[in-house]
């Protein structure tokens, strides 16, 4: 049976199960959904205005920085059309919501309320406000599961922003912590460095941020160096994440047969 | 026990749903490492009380819903419950009659099995290893037995299942 498992023969028994058990997660979730919606209409009058100011005047510096962004794109396209390299298309991302659910201590996975209805794809990246978050592993009739990048069994293809030193990140099995374990001692990178995805591997869209190094240890006696780095991403927060599709995956978003609501749309930079 | 109608199936299945939502209920970080395994424990009392209706084949499937939602290796939990249920029902003559405390022994040691078996799993497919606190567990399972027993007896006798 673990030997089937290994050749994906038992996908279809696990997408019926999985029908069986996202009750369970539903009702399990629930109070949660519940205190939120609580949260939600019993707020003040006053906290609402102040909300709706404070996303307002959030909402017009990102518009002005967008706009920026928008010129700065086209200067690169036009920069990479004189170099005869391939277009970056823009990505497209959709919301996802995570169940308020503990699936296993020791591993940091997550379930998400979207699936293939809504073009959800094996491997796809997951990110926040603030960064990658992850990939999805399995994608179910009922939900979908997504692996963190600090999950201890996760690695993925970084670079380092400021001078684009490639290596791999690990996930070390703490939520605040991914390892650098592939660089030699005498690496150029320092503490406080951006890394960012590098788009090797092809599952992680180039140039997304992933964590600041927060600590170095060189130590002669051994090949590698010892680095730690905490992930930009709110992983342990966020509730809301983004699901996202770049390049040719965004024409198969579009020819699955149901595409998400347009107001789930968002088009990201 | 043929001729007599079996009744309280509902109640049975009742319990196990609840152990599953307790299995991924949220718990605050300082417990996660103590959640006990609560399908583990409901199935050893069924498996105790009622051997010629919960045995292996509950356990059974009871583990594989179990790896589906957990999303482990389909087979992994369903494996461990069935050894766990065989392992019960074979004692359970035995450990019916022993007092509270040492009733929970048994049971922590049937527990550790079960993690030792996951464990084992786990490092054939190559997961890392998890440290002592993968121990934790059991012990809880342990501290927590004569609460589920007692709790689960009483069910059992006002609703009358056998």
């Amino acid at each position: 049976m673990t030997l089937d498992h290994r050749q994906q023969h038992l996908q279809t028994l696990r997408a019926g199960l999985s029908l069986l058990v996202a009750p369970i997660e539903y009702v399990v979730d629930l109070p949660f959904n519940i205190g939120r919606w609580f949260d939600e209409s019993l707020s003040s009058r006053q906290q609402l205005l102040e909300d709706n100011a404070r996303l307002h005047a959030q909402n017009l510096l990102m518009q002005a920085r967008s706009l920026k962004n928008a010129d700065l794109e086209s200067e690169n396209k036009r920069l990479r059309e004189l170099l005869g390299s391939s277009v970056k298309v823009a990505d497209r991302v959709l919301i996802a919501e995570l169940y308020k659910i503990d699936l296993d201590p020791y591993k940091h996975i997550v379930r998400l309320n979207k699936t293939a209805h809504h073009g959800v794809y094996l491997d796809q990246p997951l990110l926040d406000a603030y960064g990658i978050m992850g990939q999805v592993i399995e994608v179910l009739p009922a939900y979908t599961t997504a692996r963190l990048i600090t999950d201890p069994g996760h690695s993925m293809p970084i670079q380092v922003s400021r001078n684009g030193l490639r290596t791999i990140a690990t996930g070390s099995g703490k939520i605040n912590q991914i390892d650098l374990p592939y660089l030699p001692n005498n690496a150029d990178i320092q503490e406080g460095d951006l890394l960012v995805t590098s788009g090797l591997g092809g599952v992680y869209p180039p140039g997304y941020p992933v964590a600041h190094v927060t600590k170095i240890e060189r130590a002669p006696e051994l090949e590698f160096a010892r680095i730690q780095a905490e992930p930009t991403a709110h992983l342990n927060r966020s509730r809301e994440v983004l699901l996202v599709w770049s390049g040719d995956r965004i024409k198969l978003m579009r020819s699955s047969q149901t595409p998400p609501s347009s107001e789930e749309e968002v088009q990201a930079p | 026990m043929n001729t007599e109608k079996q009744q309280g199936g509902w109640l049975i299945l009742l319990t196990f749903l609840a152990a599953m939502m307790l299995t991924i209920m949220p718990l605050p970080d300082f417990l996660q490492h103590l959640r006990p395994e609560w399908a583990a424990l409901v199935l050893a009392y069924w498996c105790m009380a009622l051997p010629h209706r919960i045995g292996v084949g509950t356990g059974w499937i009871a583990g594989l819903l179990l790896d589906v939602m957990t999303g482990s290796l389909m087979g992994q939990h369903a494996l461990s419950m069935t050894i766990v249920a065989y392992l019960v029902i074979n004692l359970h003559q035995r450990i019916r009659l022993f007092p509270l405390w040492q009733q929970a022994i048994v049971i922590w040691m049937l527990l550790n099995l079960y993690q030792l078996l996951l464990l084992w799993f786990d490092g054939i497919t190559g997961q890392p290893s998890k440290g002592l606190t993968f121990w934790l567990p059991p012990i809880s399972g342990m501290i927590l037995w004569p609460g589920i027993f007692l709790l689960l007896r009483r069910l059992r006798r006002t609703h009358k299942v056998n």
